[in-house]
């Protein structure tokens, strides 16, 4: 099967001399909803930059659908749809003109981009604001509008770059239904985001890329099946005045009424509550102090850090 | 691309264009028409009655071509340079560029979007000076092709200025340093005749002279140049700068990293 998109040692030096991509490869499968993520300037927006030409590369291949955006990049785009990270439509220009406008762009008849535009201006909440001028907009409805204008032309594969960054967790949610709806209608999705936990809901693949090369290129199931340590916060009924001695636990008061505690690979909750319990302390609730993918993340880029001060 | 979706992608940025410059046409059309209106106000009815004839006619009568010429030119820069550097300015250009949209359409889109707003000022500007003289046409092919081929020709030279502009001081240098002198020099207000041969041929090689004579020949029948020279020239340079801007979209230089 032809893959969504296809990436082969590409590369990329700023005329500074600064390399941001040192050969990476990797695919995205049609269908899939797929994570590309790293900490900031690791190379995800190159990347990205790269695939719908507006950074140009040093050298390696992209393909989209099997097409090649050296060869055929007008084809190459017509199958692309691109939310960027940062705001990038007129201020002054009202909502509806914007998105039936970039469908102009793409040689759609007007009669066609604008049932579009009302198509997905409706489907995100924004039909009631398209006479509105854009910089009149709040940050959530910014990012729904340029998610609207990337989809205008329907693209198989769409690429969002951080799209809930700034956004309200109600706003949030309702963003990753829409997103997992039009996935489920067949969209591939390459998403980057610096919310771990909307990548481990979401996203069924992942790349990890960081100074420039991938670190990590797997399944998000097989990647959590390497979390080695998980950190919980447990919250007791019981005033605690100090840390309670737990064997074999990394354990630490957190206040009061919570506890931190480190479980690592192998163990089992169950004898720490045994052992809290035989000390009079009651757990009323447990949760995640971050979330696995949040953990495994930071153990990954730690250790890359440690082997980095090592050589 | 196809041509019909490159057809649809150009006239979609035409129209964009002129909804632009339509949207705030108190900045757009309304101050050349005022600035136009006081010229002929002072130059020509005031100062111009007791100047007498020049090139054979009125004062009045020669002044008008090229004050209509000079705000075509200016408005079709100024439209260009300032819409596509506000579009590279906010990101906007973007859109573009990750379309399918081929560079020459991206291009043709700006600078017709220029030469519409051009043409609107510039005829506002002669139905204006019409309440104070009476304009005929004479040739009325070379006026209307000279003054369309002009108007390209000053979009272009904007759209590069916008391409390598990297603040709103750089779209105003070539305005204000370049083409005010050049056009103020370039035969509006006066015949080079008046000029001492010196400065006859310095003011020759001002390709302004020749855009504003050739009109003027269109409207008058009169001018200081060869008119077939005019159109030469006027071609050559917009040969010239569309291959230049599209030099520079192909290689992205300030628009792509």
């Amino acid at each position: 099967m032809t893959a969504a998109l296809s990436i082969h040692d590409l590369q990329k030096t700023y005329d500074g001399g600064f390399q941001a991509l040192k050969g990476i490869s990797f695919e995205v499968q049609p269908g899939d909803f797929f994570a590309l993520l790293g900490p900031n300037g690791a190379g995800k927006s190159t990347t990205i930059g790269i695939i719908c030409s507006l950074v140009r590369k040093t050298a390696g291949n992209v393909s989209i659908f099997g097409v090649d955006i050296d060869s055929d990049f007008a084809a190459a785009k017509r199958l692309l749809g691109v939310v960027p990270q940062e705001f990038n439509f007129s201020q002054f220009e009202k909502v509806f003109d914007i998105v039936a406008t970039q469908g102009g762009f793409y040689g759609m008849p007007r009669k066609l981009a604008e049932e579009r535009t009302e198509q997905y201006l409706k489907q995100l909440g924004l039909w009631d604001k398209r006479n509105t001028q854009a910089r009149m907009l709040s940050g959530g409805m910014k990012r729904r509008l340029m998610i609207a204008r990337a989809l205008i032309h329907e693209p198989k594969l769409l690429i969002l770059d951080e799209p809930t960054a700034g956004v309200d967790i109600e706003l949030r949610r309702s963003m990753w239904a829409f997103l997992e709806e039009i996935n489920a209608r067949g969209t591939t999705i390459i998403l980057t985001t610096h919310y771990l936990e909307e990548a481990e809901s979401l996203c069924r693949n992942i790349a990890i890329i960081d100074k420039g090369v991938i670190v990590e290129n797997t399944s998000i199931k097989s990647l959590l099946k390497t979390l080695n340590r998980e950190t919980f916060i447990l919250d007791s009924s019981e005033f605690l005045s100090e840390t309670p001695e737990l064997a074999g636990f990394e354990c630490r008061l957190l206040d009061s009424h919570s506890l931190e505690i480190t479980v690592e690979k192998g163990q089992s909750l169950t004898e720490a509550f045994v052992e809290l319990k035989a000390q009079g302390i009651t757990v009323t609730s447990m949760r995640n102090r971050a979330n696995r993918l949040e953990e495994l993340f930071i153990s990954m880029l730690s250790e890359e850090k440690e082997e980095g001060l090592g050589s | 691309m196809s041509g019909k979706l490159t057809w649809i992608s150009f006239s979609t940025i035409f129209r964009r264009e002129v909804r632009r410059f339509m949207r705030i046409w108190p900045q757009t059309l309304v101050p050349p028409v005022i600035t136009m209106t006081l010229y002929f106000v002072i130059f020509g009815s005031l100062i111009g009655s007791r100047i007498g004839d020049m090139g054979g006619y009125p004062y009045m009568e020669f002044v008008v071509p090229g004050l209509i010429m000079m705000s075509v030119i200016t408005n079709s820069y100024g439209n260009v340079v300032s819409s596509f550097y506000s579009a590279k300015f906010q990101r906007s250009v973007e859109e573009l560029l990750v379309s399918p949209t081929p560079n020459w359409a991206v291009m043709a889109g700006y600078v017709l979007g220029g030469v519409a707003r051009g043409l609107i000022v510039g005829l506002i500007v002669t139905l204006v000076a019409m309440f104070f003289t009476s304009l005929g046409v004479e040739y009325l092919g070379v006026t209307v092709a000279i003054v369309f081929l002009t108007s390209a020709l000053f979009s272009l030279a904007g759209f590069i200025n916008a391409i390598y502009a990297n603040s709103f001081d750089a779209i105003s240098i070539i305005p204000t340093f370049v083409l005010t002198p050049l056009t103020y020099l370039g035969g509006v207000f006066y015949s080079i005749d008046l000029l001492s041969p010196f400065w006859q041929g310095l003011s020759k090689l001002n390709p302004i002279l020749y855009m504003v004579n050739s009109f003027r020949y269109g409207i008058l029948g009169v001018s200081d140049i060869k008119v077939a020279w005019a159109f030469v020239g006027v071609l050559v340079f917009i040969a010239l700068l569309a291959s230049w801007g599209l030099y520079l979209m192909s290689h992205g230089k300030r628009l792509r990293h």
